[in-house]
């Protein structure tokens, strides 16, 4: 298709680079510097998609990132990207965009039947019809997830890489227009470090739109000029295509970065996308205005635009949006869109005015131009669905509620609106700044703020060119002089050449027709969602005063655009229907995004193998090569088991617990956490932290200890070594080790700052080697000769310095496992060398790895707890039949206190016991509900839950723990765990299945 | 001293040694990365107001405590004390050196009177040092700290964040061009974690293994 | 996302640190003598402050020390670092004062 719509000249389009892409298929052609949507009109496509609700046809609406009703879906498969706007897309060759809400196409529409039967789709028609009967939303859901609802999700995984990218400045303007940019060049001067960002590929901002001169040349020239000038200095950072979507506490701002200029995907292995967390020292909101619509009946027709989109398709991309436009307005500025329009030969049927003889200078322009401008008069009604044939209009009553006369009806084919300006107050709403009510034309503007922020230009409100080069450099200079920074030579201003004095607008929310909203036609207000004047009116009168209700009742101001042009218009129908001010009704909050951010982009690298780190012990590719399966266990990566070919897991482990049963095996203990505790006050610190006593444990020796929360629950466990005098390390459990340093530090430092005792973390400097079965003396024995194994002199429950295999080393004995158990610590550098040369010499007893699966089936045999898994925060060391690891004695230890409160020792607690099932060869589900009685049908009185359960090869029949309530004293008792599709009968027994006098592991 | 075929660092399983032998011909790249294992790191905590904890210290290594938080004494070449917290202190010394400066530290802080700790951690941390020009922004892609020079200039240190792994940050030198060389002491569990992070974040700027 | 400035190693953004609660709730000297009702006090009651709120932080990924602060719940305003074992500066007494009368 030719591009029908595009001028012979002008616009900042490279019309020797022609792009061909494609839309619903279709091949169509523009140039470098279109965008996606200037592109479209240029071929004369307005018709992009249909609206949310009704299926109305839709078309292009704005020049930017206001835009409601232009979305795509861009590209297919695993690089889709849904609700696109197709006014911030650049163009780049190759381009695949196709319509959202719509099927088969955007002209023909099945959908469209909605839009008959409007009246049954009024204001939370949704919540009103589907929630009753309840059950029924199951049915309906589907159905309205498929009618409703912008774009499609992806299939596929995002073929494409984000990253993130930390900053700090003294300065960070947002905003590149004539205020930004002013702003940027008054702060750099000062030699502050400062960061430029604007969302446009090109700096300039509105200027990029208009054909204004600034110090008597092109506007184009001075924003060159400065970009120059800024990148010349080291300090200032300038990101283009890059948008500021949030706007946090602390001044922490959100920017999200396209990363190349005119091309959708990253290139040369650089990321697609980037998110920048910038804390800045001051911020300076540059962020411009967005045209608010004229609210008039059919006002969302293809071809129904705002007025400043007009002169920007012509002035920035050389296209003519239709070939007969018409200007509707209630201000001056509109003007300027007529002007350029028809300076750049385009037809411009009329300017509509609602104002009584308006009279500014560029009105004047107009008239002298010859364009016909038609006062104190509206928009009534709009001809055509898919395409606009014509308006009809009428002159409009004193107060402008009403209109009267007779219609006339001009033919056109686009019309351009515009009801005036709102300043972009959304990022200085994110960061819980108030926004103030200016009356004399309607708008919000930045108010009081707790941030180190400061608006200027048209987003403060100072619509001007001169304002807003003036107010630009003002808030630079003052943001830097806030920092103690002042420039030894001021650069010039910027100086608008012939700016133009603007009389007053006209504020009429509502373009009446000869009927009440609703009846003729409809008003839209918010086109992305479909809600009509006619449907916050019917909000108002339901009882919805509160603007925030009514939001979300009537989903005004919501979805991807976030209600960017109609918010306000919204708030003033609502106002207006309620009989209260704009003020009085307030605004919605804005709140981050500013505009949609790619879950990619916020994810950016911590995906996959980066999504959280892993956790490598020195032996992890002896693991690996072992062909183990692993066990994620907090960060860290454990063996879980090494299955030999053929070998189910089952199997596996099976053979692992026997090899330590009967001969020996060796386990990768290197997680367990360390704490290396010195100075004169250790043992009573622990003696204060662990619930038995510490005062008089040896050098030498060895003990096992309870750590209770506060509240009396259990929060860790581990044994504690003497290591010489005021010296202990401490293990903790392999999840717990972060928490429970950070928990000996909060005591030591907020509660007990006098006791003298320093802790260190050493889990990392060794690494751990658990060899344990009855051989595991005569294996290790043959790797020193400078520790005695003798097991009078080197018994359970202590440990000995030495060497193993010629490296230093320290042998704890102690047991988990309940064998013959030695836990050898060498500097983390060996591991791997000492364990390969043990696993080697240990061929000859059938030396077996094993792992965390087989060693919780080992101690599970024995009864030995698992914190957090026999525990979950409300089991105390009584529940878990552990009295005897309470001291009796000690004043005060951290939780005494509340082992004896009401709820402790209430005596049907869920204590501690086994189970043993009727059928041996069944092994319980963990987790499973414990019931006394069984009945045909839940609910059934739950007593308790299966904590641990497995198959015990050693003893050949299923294990398991479990918590129930009373269960101590219910020892003999069958009780009954009801599954789906049976129920498993178990007696409580003792939790310690296996050589209950501990013979082995002290032999 | 254990014997040199015992030791494994944290990183040798990524065949670092062989891959700085083929980049070795490579010039222009943005980042420089290698891996400087088994130095002396020993962690003392003390009270630095405490003149016989700082006479000791400087007894042991011939070094006194910084005071200045986040700074950094001695010089790369020989030993270092890092200012880790108001009450504590990582010792850096050469891998021959490591021993002898922590049997020295221990006969010496560990006295009667001295309310001190000596804990040796040299096995417990592997050290990443990346340079080149575009290392600093390597670093600022995952680290919220502001490493400009005016702010983090050769001889600071910083114990912070840099992509989800708790890292010791020292900023070693300047080069005359203003290159920064960085180093990063990184638990070894996680140093695989953290080289293949910055490894991945180096691309777009080429890099080197040195 | 805040910014905290840890009074060892300056500032620092929040995800180094970690929250610790209300500031200033001591432990009882001898809990063995307190009923279940002043144990319970002691160990579940907590201010919920709309306002200047003063709490605990420690510097979990630098220097691990511990700290107190005192930040407006409803602004998130740090207005004061204070080390452990200090009482709040004057002008956060007088604010705190302030806002429970008013």
């Amino acid at each position: 298709m030719s591009q029908s719509h595009r001028l012979m000249n002008g616009g900042r389009i490279d019309r020797s680079k022609q792009i061909d892409f494609y839309f619903n298929g279709r091949l169509m052609s523009g140039y470098e510097g279109d965008t996606l949507a200037s592109a479209l009109l240029a071929n004369g496509v307005n018709l992009i998609g249909r609206s949310f609700k009704y299926h109305r046809p839709r078309g292009i609406v704005t020049a930017g990132t206001e835009e409601p009703n232009a979305l795509v879906q861009l590209e297919r498969g695993s690089r889709t990207i849904s609700n696109m706007l197709a006014t911030r897309i650049p163009l780049y060759e190759g381009l695949d965009a196709s319509s959202v809400n719509c099927w088969p196409s955007p002209s023909y529409d099945v959908m469209a039947v909605n839009g008959l039967f409007h009246r049954l789709l009024p204001a939370g028609f949704y919540y009103k019809t589907f929630m009753w009967p309840v059950s029924g939303w199951k049915v309906y859901e589907h159905f309205i997830r498929r009618a409703a609802g912008l774009g499609k999700s992806p299939e596929e995984p995002d073929a494409d890489t984000y990253d993130k990218m930390n900053a700090h400045a003294d300065v960070v303007i947002i905003g590149a227009g004539p205020s930004g940019l002013s702003a940027a060049r008054a702060a750099a001067a000062t030699g502050a470090r400062v960061i430029l960002v604007d969302e446009q590929t090109e700096l300039g901002g509105q200027l990029l739109n208009e054909t204004f001169e600034i110090d008597e040349k092109p506007a184009a020239d001075w924003v060159a000029d400065v970009e120059g000038e800024l990148m010349a200095n080291p300090d200032v950072t300038i990101l283009k295509h890059t948008t500021a979507f949030g706007y946090y506490d602390h001044n922490f701002i959100g920017l999200l970065q396209n990363r190349s200029d005119n091309v959708a995907y990253g290139e040369d292995g650089r990321t697609r996308q980037r998110v920048w967390r910038v804390r800045a020292k001051r911020v300076i909101l540059a962020t411009g205005a967005i045209e608010r619509p004229l609210i008039y009946s059919d006002n969302d027709r293809p071809g129904c635009m705002l007025a400043s989109a007009l002169r920007a398709y012509v002035n920035r991309y050389g296209v003519t949006p239709g070939k007969r436009h018409v200007i509707f307005t209630n201000n001056d500025d509109a003007y300027r869109s007529a002007l350029d329009l028809k300076s750049a030969g385009a037809v411009v049927a009329c300017v509509v005015d609602v104002r009584k003889d308006p009279s500014g200078e560029l009105v004047s322009r107009a008239i002298e131009a010859g364009i016909e401008v038609i006062d104190n008069s509206a928009i009534t009604g709009v001809l055509g669905s898919k395409k606009i044939r014509g308006i009809e209009i009428m002159k409009l009553t004193d107060d402008g509620e009403n209109v009267t006369g007779k219609p006339r009806t001009i033919s056109c084919d686009t019309i351009g609106s515009s009801g005036g300006w709102n300043p972009v107050v959304h990022l200085h709403s994110h960061s819980a700044g108030k926004n103030t009510w200016r009356d004399e034309d309607g708008v919000f503007v930045p108010g009081d703020t707790l941030q180190a922020e400061a608006a200027c230009g048209a987003a403060n409100g100072s619509f001007s060119l001169a304002q807003a080069l003036n107010e630009g450099d003002f808030a630079g200079i003052d943001a830097c002089s806030k920092l103690g920074m002042t420039a030894k030579k001021r650069p010039a201003v910027g100086k608008a050449t012939a700016d133009v004095d603007e009389t007053p607008w006209r504020t009429l929310w509502y373009i009446p027709t000869t009927k009440p909203a609703g009846q003729r036609g409809k008003h839209f207000l918010d086109q992305q969602n479909d809600v009509t004047v006619a449907d916050v009116q019917l909000a108002a009168r339901e009882g919805y005063r509160s603007v925030e209700h009514a939001k979300r009742y009537t989903t005004l101001g919501m979805a991807t655009d976030q209600g960017k042009t109609g918010n306000i218009p919204g708030h003033a129908i609502l106002s207006a229907a309620l009989g209260q001010t704009i003020p009085q009704t307030g605004t919605t909050t804005f709140r981050p995004p500013y505009s949609p951010v790619t879950m990619g982009a916020l994810a950016g690298r911590a995906v996959g193998e980066f999504f959280d780190p892993i956790r490598r012990t020195p032996m992890h590719d002896w693991h690996e090569q072992a062909g183990c399966l692993w066990e994620d266990v907090s960060q860290w990566r454990r063996p879980w088991y090494y299955p030999l070919e053929g070998e189910s897991m089952q199997d596996a482990v099976s053979r692992e617990c026997l090899a330590v049963r009967n001969s020996v095996g060796m386990l990768d203990a290197t997680t367990l956490g360390k704490i290396d505790i010195q100075g004169p006050d250790a043992a009573e610190f622990l003696n204060r932290m662990y619930t038995n006593a510490w005062l008089k444990l040896a050098p030498g020796k060895c003990r096992y200890g309870l750590m209770l929360g506060e509240d009396g629950m259990v929060m860790d466990d581990g044994v504690t070594s003497c290591l010489g005098e005021n010296h202990y390390l401490m293990t903790t459990t392999s999840g717990g080790a972060p928490r429970v340093l950070a928990w000996l530090e909060e005591w030591l430092q907020t509660e007990w700052p006098d006791l003298k005792v320093y802790l260190t973390s050493v889990t990392e400097q060794f690494a751990t080697l658990q060899l344990a079965g009855p051989n595991a003396r005569d294996l290790l024995s043959e790797f020193t000769s400078d520790i005695d194994l003798d097991p009078e002199a080197f018994p359970f429950m202590s440990w000995k310095d030495g060497t193993v295999g010629g490296i230093p080393a320290r042998v704890y004995r102690i047991s988990f496992t309940g064998e013959l158990s030695y836990e050898i610590n060498v500097p983390a550098s060996c591991g791997l060398s000492l364990w390969t040369d043990i696993m080697n010499a240990g061929e000859k007893y059938g030396i077996t790895p094993f792992g965390t699966e087989t060693m919780h089936v080992l101690r599970a045999e024995k009864g030995f707890i698992i914190v957090g898994q026999e525990t979950d925060g409300t089991v105390t060391p009584i529940d878990l039949g552990m009295d005897w690891i309470v001291s009796k004695k000690k004043p005060d230890f951290i939780g005494k206190r509340s082992l004896s409160r009401e709820d402790t020792i209430r005596d049907d607690r869920k204590h501690l016991v086994g189970l043993k099932t009727a059928d041996p060869a069944e092994v319980l589900p963990e987790g499973g509900q414990i019931v006394a009685a069984t009945r045909p049908e839940p609910p059934m009185d739950m007593i308790g839950h299966v904590t641990s359960s497995y198959w015990s090869a050693a003893l050949d029949q299923s294990i398991a723990m479990a918590l129930v309530k009373n269960g101590r004293n219910r020892k003999g008792d069958t009780v009954y765990v009801p599954m789906k599709d049976k129920t498993i009968a178990c007696e409580i027994v003792d939790p310690i299945f296996y050589d209950p006098e501990g013979s082995r592991m002290n032999g | 001293m254990v014997d040199a075929y015992r030791l494994r660092s944290p990183l040798a399983h990524l065949g670092l040694e062989a891959r700085a032998h083929e980049d070795s011909e490579l010039s222009g790249t943005g980042v420089v990365m290698r891996e400087i294992p088994y130095r002396g790191l020993i962690n003392i905590r003390g009270d630095v107001k405490d003149k016989n904890f700082v006479d000791a210290v400087q007894k042991a290594v011939k070094l006194s405590p910084p005071v200045d938080p986040n700074t950094v004494s001695g010089k790369p070449t020989t030993t270092r004390i890092m200012w880790l917290g108001p009450d504590e202190w990582l010792v850096i010394t050469k891998p021959e050196g490591a021993e002898r400066a922590m049997n020295a530290l221990w006969k010496n802080l560990k006295v009667d009177g001295l309310h001190a700790s000596v804990t040796d951690s040299t096995h417990a941390r592997t050290c990443i040092e990346i340079s080149g020009p575009r290392a600093r922004e390597v670093l600022q892609k995952g680290c919220a700290l502001d490493l400009h020079p005016s702010k983090f200039a050769p001889g600071q240190c910083a114990q912070t964040i840099v992509s989800k792994v708790g890292v010791m940050l020292i900023h070693t030198a300047t080069a005359r061009n203003g290159d920064p060389t960085y180093e990063l002491y990184a638990l070894r569990s996680f140093s695989t974690y953290l080289w293949t992070w910055l490894e991945d974040a180096s691309q777009e700027f080429g890099l080197k293994v040195g | 996302m805040f910014l905290i400035t840890c009074p060892f190693c300056g500032e620092r953004e929040e995800s180094e640190f970690s929250y610790g609660h209300e500031a200033h709730i001591a432990r009882p000297e001898n809990p063995e003598k307190l009923s279940d009702a002043e144990w319970a006090d002691y160990l579940f009651m907590r201010k919920n402050t709309k306002g200047v709120h003063l709490e605990r932080w420690v510097h979990t990924a630098g220097c691990r020390r511990w700290f107190n602060a005192a930040r407006n719940t409803h602004t998130n305003e740090i207005l004061a670092i204070y080390k452990m074992g200090e009482q709040p500066p004057k002008e956060i007494k007088a604010m705190i004062e302030k806002g429970k009368t008013s």
